[in-house]
This record gives structure tokens, sequence and C-alpha cells, in this order.
């Protein structure tokens, strides 16, 4: 594997559910060591984007590379962690943040998943880093929104993954636990990591992320986030006319 | 009459004892699996595939394979059809199940009638736990021996496509497959607890005991020793009833679990409905 390749290569992917197509030649390539925001509205084809890196859905056409290995390889070595959106979750499931942090070492484990001593390290040291030790025998559900956030971005980090994935991360999140996300996540890419974060909130981009894409069933743009902020743009993404402006 | 009468007094007879001995097992094991299936949300679809292996039985007895065989063809084979039913028409899930597993039954029902056969017909319905020879015995326990191996080495698979199957996919497994072999499970425990409460009943131990031990624990780990627990202490329990009141055995053991969720449900030390007006009640003041 050659130094240079692209941490993803989403090219020419073409997903449609029935008659309705959710994306339509979409292209992208992510550098390492960055975090780039992913911004369009719903139904812009961000999940179905997400999905179609992690094998949920088969693309119609194109093609997903990550760290230069094919997708499905690249998922069996363990490149790839996903942070689900809240409303995913069974918050009531009868696990403690321990258990779903241990789920992120399930691929490096053998047919039975028994938790060696490196495994319990590393949910440890992924503990400490989103700072929920204290809590790691409470149940998942009895955490605030900002901690909940923390415990997934944990069960990534303890799965060692390179190519992180958050679905909508700052929805129903304090301030603080969003700003210690943020920290978070600028620290995996400093470290050569790279980081996918979909979202609403356009405010939070100039402190989260290096580059932003926009998307509407394709790339409209992929640059600065100052780029992306332009009405023009933030026009075409979210498929506003502004009568003449444009 | 002592309790120690009470409860020696059945085991002087053989076929009790061989009762008590697959009632045991058939609870453990579809406790077990009624952990998953409660969280999971298919409680649904362990109704469907419980019904919709009637008739795979009665051919398997026909053909004179194991019962286990013909319940897992047609558990599979129903839930095939509920899947192209819901994706190649408007049917919603719900209607697709319904429609499947009650045609599935009725073909049972109907193959039953036409088949000459020793077995009675109320038999499979209803079990038939007071008649069950040694070598049933052998049977049930070996499929249930086999549905517990699975059960305990796939476990944490099967709690990580219960909860986050996406997840699941990120890491390169296989989320279809791990379905499928909850699937294949539960048509072959339907077997095991075949003979105990019927094919009808079969549903109850698949669904109570799991979510009566939802109710009273945040851990899994606890919901996988208080499910079986409560399932084969109310399913004995149960038999024991049907012995001294003569009275339907199968319909015992599952209205000794009602009973049992009931209170659970009731007194639950933080699930409960008193707790929680308890603790409504002490916010408000």
């Amino acid at each position: 594997m050659t130094g240079r390749s692209a941490a993803l290569e989403v090219r020419d992917l073409t997903v449609a559910y029935g008659a309705v197509t959710a994306l339509e030649g979409c292209t992208l390539t992510l550098e390492p060591g960055k975090v780039t925001g992913l911004i369009g509205m719903n139904g812009s084809g961000k999940s179905t984007l997400f999905k179609s890196i992690m094998g949920v859905v088969e693309p119609q056409h194109g093609s997903v590379q990550v760290w230069g290995a094919d997708a499905r390889k690249a998922r069996r070595s363990q490149s790839l962690a996903y942070v689900p959106q809240s409303e995913d979750v069974d918050w009531d499931f009868p696990l403690t943040v321990w258990d779903v942090v241990m789920m992120g070492r399930y691929g490096h484990m053998g047919w039975v998943r028994r938790p060696r001593h490196a495994d319990r390290v590393a949910v440890q040291e992924a503990l400490e880093r989103v700072e929920l030790t204290d809590l790691a025998r409470r149940q998942i559900g009895r955490l605030s929104g900002g901690q909940r956030k923390r415990a997934f971005v944990a069960r990534g980090l303890a799965q060692g993954a390179r190519l992180m994935l958050l679905d909508e991360p700052f929805a129903g999140v304090d301030k603080r636990s969003e700003a210690t996300i943020v920290g978070l996540l600028r620290e995996l890419a400093a470290d050569g990591a790279t980081v996918l974060v979909s979202t609403h909130d356009l405010h939070a981009l100039p402190q989260l992320a290096d580059e932003a894409v926009l998307l509407l069933r394709r790339v409209l743009y992929q640059g600065s986030v100052e780029g992306a902020l332009r009405p023009e743009n933030l026009t075409r993404a979210f498929g506003i006319d502004l009568g003449g402006a444009a | 009459m002592s309790v120690i009468d009470i409860v020696l007094e059945p085991l002087q007879y053989d076929f009790m004892v061989r009762a008590l001995a697959v009632t045991v097992i058939a609870a453990v094991v579809c406790a077990l699996l009624s952990c998953w299936l409660v969280l999971v949300g298919w409680s649904l679809m362990g109704d469907a595939v419980s019904h919709a292996v009637l008739p795979g039985v009665v051919l398997a007895y026909v053909v004179g394979v194991p019962f286990a065989l013909g319940a897992l063809a047609f558990g599979v084979l129903a839930v095939v059809l509920i899947g192209v039913l819901r994706g190649t028409s408007r049917v919603k899930e719900d209607a697709a199940i319904g429609i499947v597993f009650t045609t599935l039954f009725a073909l049972g029902l109907v193959l039953i009638s036409v088949v000459p056969s020793q077995t009675d017909l109320s038999h499979i319905l209803f079990g038939n736990i007071l008649g069950v020879s040694s070598q049933d015995v052998w049977q049930v326990g070996l499929l249930a021996a086999v549905a517990l191996a699975v059960l305990l080495l796939k476990s944490r698979d099967l709690t990580l496509f219960a909860f986050d199957s996406t997840h699941a996919h990120a890491m390169g497994l296989n989320p279809k497959r791990l379905g499928w072999l909850l699937l294949g499970l539960l048509a072959v425990v339907c077997v095991v607890a075949l003979q105990v409460v019927g094919v009808i009943l079969v549903v109850a131990l698949l669904i109570i005991p799991g979510a009566t031990a939802y109710l009273l624990t945040d851990s899994f780990t606890r919901m996988l020793w208080i499910a079986p627990l409560m399932s084969a202490v109310s399913s004995v329990v149960g038999i024991y009833l049907s012995y001294w009141f003569d009275a339907s055995s199968g319909g015992l053991v599952v209205v000794v679990q009602g009973v049992v969720f009931t209170l659970v449900y009731l007194f639950a030390p933080r699930q409960g409905l008193v707790a929680k007006m308890r603790e409504r009640s002490a916010a408000r003041a």
C-alpha cells in the first residue's frame, strides 16, 4: 500500500431505494489527518453516504475505498468506526458504558469475543480520553446527551479506527460536551486519523472542521469551511431559490 | 399434608419426573433466547415462527425425520415469505406476518387432519407434557444443548446485533447472518418447547421471561440469569399446580409466568409501576 493513499475515496456512487435516488454520481476524496464537515439538508443523501461506506446499503454503481483498500476489507481490518445518531440508539438497552465501548473491540477478538487484557486496556484508555472513566458502570440511558455521544466516540477510539464517521453528533448536546467532542476530534485528526462529521450546526463548523463538503445527492462543493458557508453555496445545497439572487 | 409431601408425592411417578425435566430444559432455553428476542423487538416474529413450524413438524412426522428439521425448514420459509411479501407489495410488515403465519398454521391443521397418526392433534397444539417418553427427554435435551451452546458462544455477537447492527456492519461483521442465526435458533427452540406448552403457547415462553428480566435489571448479563431462573421456577410451579388441581399443564405453566410478570410489572424496584408512581409523586412534592 502506498503511503499517499486517501483515507476515503468514494467514486461515482449511485444508490437508489426503489424509485427514489438517494445518491447520484457522488465522488468524494478525504485526505488523512483532516476533520471534514458533511452538510446537506434532510434527504440530501448524508445517511445513505454513511451507510454505503459501512456496507449497510449496496450501491447500484460506483465504489468505496478506505485507506486504499476495498471498503469491505477495510471494515474487516477495523479501519472504520461509526457514531450513530441519537434517534438510532435504544437508550433503554441494558448495557453499561463499559459494555458499549468494549463492543468496539469485538473485531479484534476471537470467535466467541472473549475480552483479553489488551482489550480491557484499550477500553480503559478510550474512557479516559473521553473523560467517562467514573461513569463506566452506568447504564447508557442514564447519561446526559453529551456523555452519550462521548461513550460512542470512545467505542471508536477503543476500536482503533483511522476513519471515523459521526452522524449528527451535536444534536441535543450541551455546549460544554460539544466543545469536548470537538477537541477530541481535532486531537484524533492531529494524530493522523480522518473524521467525517455530518452536522446541521453551521456555527460550530469553523472550530470543528478543516474542510466542508456540501451534499445534495452528489457533492456540490468541497473545500474551505468559509467557502462552504458562502450564501450562494448554501443556497444550492439547501435548494432554496432566493429569487434572482443566485 | 406437609409442603414436603406436596413436592415429593408427584415425584414417585416416572412420568412426572420426565415432565419436570423437560419443562425445566425448555423453560431455560426459551428464557435465554427470549432475552435477545425482546431486545431486538422480535416478539411478533417469535409468535409467527412458533406457529408457522406446525406444518413442518407434521411433515417431519410423516417422512420420519427429526421434528427439528421440519420446524427449521418452515420457520425459515415463514421468515422468507414475510420478507418477500413486505418487500414486493405495499402490505406492511405486521400484516405480512399475520398473513403468513396464520396460513402456515392453518396448513398444519389441515395436514394433521388428513395424516393418520397416533399423535393427537391436541398434543401438538396444547402440549403433552405428561406423556413425555424417555426418548423424548433425550431428543429435547440434545436440541436444547445445541441451542444453548450456540447462544452462549455467540452471545456477544447477538447482543451487538440487537443493540447496533450498523456498527456490526462497520466492523466487517455480517448482521444478516446473525439475524438468521437467531431465527434458526427460534425454530429449534420451538420444537424444544412444543411438548411442554404446545405450538400455540410456545410464544409465551419466548417473550415473558425476557420481558420480566428486562423490568428487573439494567444489566444484560444479569438478564441472562434472571430470565431462565424465573422461567424454570414458574414452569415447575405450573406443573405442580396442574398435578394437584388436575388442570391443563401447558396452560398453568404460562399462567404462572404471566402472574410473575404482572407482579414484577407492578412491584419491580425501579421499573415497576408502583415505584414509578412513587417517584413521580416525590418529584411533585
